[in-house]
């Protein structure tokens, strides 16, 4: 789950992580209001979670209170990559000298968090550590031991730090540590940590990303979810614990386990279909949750076939049918529906079924190769239970 | 022979009492295997399973009970962590832990702690593992394969399930089945698992099951390069998968060109591995 950036900044400044004065307002009259108090020079910043707000024009500097109110009024009207802009960040806007990178991850083949900094900080780190790897410095930490101060002036060697901002950047790291472990996040970045030409060090950016596994020990942070940029089917998935990802083509996927459900999208496409959408019901999933899932590939317009394989392990193939019989039952829309069965109770599933039609496949191969053949209209040489 | 584990381990099973520990535990029981103890704070003393195995209250009294050297972990999420910390502390050599959903800075320090020991982790989030004809730990169905020569090793869950059962329809039998589960971070590694396959007298060829997301099976291509003398076959789930798309399983995350299937699939091509295109493909792969 990823955070806004005045959210990010808020828990940062909580740490002690200095950040520039500023506020978040939702109207251009609360925009020209804070401009006013920070006395003019602003930066006013869109709040969306999506990269690019700046080149979109969503982030933008004023030299008065009323330009930052007229851009305020033209930023809250506009969307970034179809996400509404609903509130915008107000900001002092600061002399900057340089601009540093510190971001804390998880590395996963070392499976340790990882400290990475670099003196080339800014929009473009990502080409910085394509074109000059050199300059992006790492260290791992410890997980049990955190992050240690030798480790910290190691990096601020390796990033060329001048000695005189040693005692601040190291502050600011320890502290950039302490949110990454105390919220569990997967990642922890500034970006740039800036050196104004005062000589004074700001996070003049934020990113935090969340483990959706660790959110139980954070009710807070929970609730600091937005779901402005998701699919609303991805929502609704979430809340009933299946994983859904809406995808573009025509069959309607519904299987039990991640990996089976990538492997049968593969072989819809080896097949020469498109799935509408992953869908993972998960283990030893019961009904109720089948019915929700099911109803979220019809309230797909574009799904034509429905394709459910389910292997029966935890999960009892007779829970998942009742599950579908229920979402199906009243529905006029008769699509077509391609039942596998395997494992745990697969009789007693497809006797559920009964009083729908369906055709069923014994392989993997043969219910996607039957699936995609609904789905372009052929009819099939298999006969309807 | 086989690996990890035979008729001969003595199992303990830590979150016995709950919904899916019982019934797993259960079908363990049924499928031979020596399920000797389980562990459920709180209810130590209390007999489970028609009063075949007795629940104490941590690991270390039921290693001193009953001589366990094995555990499958079913605990919740939330007390997943401190359950493998337990049995690390108790010695255990074998630790498999079934459940899913552990927060990923748990599972760092875990991974941490169990480098320090002598002791094995399998999983989180992974179904187990199953020696055909003499032992399973964890959610294996154990109906769907025979015992055999192929040694199989896999990332996912039920995608195993079908691999196994596309075996033993074309009479093809498995040494050891080990999921080593669909999380970024994990105890046993491909890799680990192909090294213990290759020193297996029973073991004469392996199939192995990945997935997108993470650079495993590009880092295990390298290895079967240098270290695998033994036949490697391969089928790699989410070809067809978008880019930038999180597909469920923690580590099925896709970062720019790193861990897609078609970088998985050429660099276990050039380490000589036959990649099946779909999973009952394998069993062509192998005649």
């Amino acid at each position: 789950m990823r955070l806004h950036e005045y959210q990010a900044k808020q828990i940062f400044a909580k740490y002690g992580i200095p950040i520039p004065k500023g506020r978040i307002a939702g109207t251009s009259s609360e925009v020209r209001q804070i401009s006013e108090e920070l006395g003019g020079n602003v930066i006013v910043k869109s709040q969306v979670l999506v990269g690019g707000r700046g080149k979109a024009g969503g982030i933008r500097l004023a030299k008065s209170p009323e330009e930052a109110e007229d851009l305020a009024t033209q930023i809250l009207g506009m969307e970034i990559k179809d996400i509404p802009v609903r509130r915008v960040l107000v900001e002092e806007a600061v002399s900057i000298s340089q601009e540093i990178y510190l971001g804390i991850t998880t590395d996963r083949i070392n499976q340790k968090p990882v400290l990475i900094a670099s003196s080339e900080g800014g929009m473009n780190i990502e080409e910085v550590a394509q074109s000059a790897p050199e300059k992006i410095a790492r260290c791992l930490i410890n997980p049990l031991l955190g992050l240690r101060d030798y480790q910290l002036r190691d990096i601020a060697v390796s990033i060329d730090l001048n000695r005189i901002y040693l005692k601040t950047f190291m502050d600011i790291a320890r502290s950039l540590w302490k949110v990454f472990a105390d919220c569990d996040a997967q990642l922890a970045e500034v970006n740039p940590l800036v050196i104004t030409s005062e000589g004074r060090l700001y996070c003049l950016d934020a990113k935090i990303i969340l483990d959706d596994n660790a959110l139980f020990r954070h009710p807070d942070l929970a609730d600091l979810r937005d779901t402005d940029g998701e699919d609303p089917g991805e929502v609704t998935a979430r809340k009933y614990g299946v994983t859904f990802i809406k995808l573009s083509g025509t069959i309607g996927c519904l299987v039990n386990g991640a990996g089976l459900a990538m492997s049968t999208m593969d072989l819809i496409k080896l097949k020469g279909g498109e799935a509408a959408n992953f869908l993972d019901i998960g283990g030893g999933a019961y009904a109720e949750k089948v019915s929700a899932a099911t109803k979220l590939i019809l309230s797909d317009p574009k799904v034509k076939v429905i394709l459910v394989n389910v292997f029966g392990g935890i999960t009892r193939c007779d829970e998942v049918a009742k599950g579908v019989m229920d979402a199906l039952t009243g529905k006029s829309a008769n699509l077509p529906l391609v039942v596998r069965f395997v494992g745990t109770n697969a009789n007693e599933g497809y006797k559920i079924l009964e009083e729908v039609p369906y055709q069923t496949a014994s392989t993997l191969l043969e219910a996607a190769e039957m699936s995609v053949n609904l789905a372009k209209g052929v009819v099939s040489e298999h006969s309807y239970q | 022979m086989s690996i990890l584990i035979n008729k001969h381990s003595k199992v303990l099973i830590q979150g016995i009492t709950g919904n899916e520990g019982l019934f797993h535990s259960r079908q363990m029981l049924q499928y031979g295997t020596q399920v000797v103890a389980g562990v459920t704070p709180g209810k130590g003393g209390e007999w489970v399973l028609d009063g075949k195995v007795p629940i104490f209250e941590s690991v270390k009294t039921a290693i001193e009970a009953t001589g366990a050297n094995a555990t499958a972990i079913f605990v919740p999420a939330k007390y997943a962590a401190d359950a493998i910390f337990e049995a690390v502390d108790a010695g255990l050599p074998l630790i498999v832990c079934i459940t899913e959903g552990l927060p990923i800075q748990d599972m760092m320090q875990v991974i941490q702690y169990v480098k320090q020991s002598k002791c094995r982790l399998v999983g989180p989030n992974c179904p187990g593992i199953l020696t055909p004809g003499e032992a399973k730990l964890g959610i294996i169905p154990g109906g769907i394969t025979v015992p055999g020569n192929i040694g199989v090793v896999s990332r996912s869950g039920t995608l195993t399930y079908e691999v196994l059962d596309a075996l033993r329809k074309a009479g093809k039998g498995v040494s050891t089945c080990v999921g080593i589960g669909g999380d970024p971070i994990k105890g046993t590694s491909f890799i680990d698992a192909l090294e213990l396959f290759e020193a297996d007298a029973k073991t004469d060829e392996i199939v192995m099951i990945g997935e997108i997301g993470g650079n495993d099976e590009e880092v295990t291509a390298e290895y079967i390069t240098r270290y695998m003398t033994k036949p490697v076959y391969a089928y790699v789930a989410g070809i067809s998968a978008p880019l930038g798309k999180r597909m469920g399983h923690a580590g099925a995350i896709i970062e720019g060109n790193v861990g897609t299937a078609a970088s998985k699939i050429s660099a276990l091509e050039l380490a000589g591995v036959k990649v099946a295109k779909h999973p009952e493909e394998i069993i062509e792969l192998m005649q």
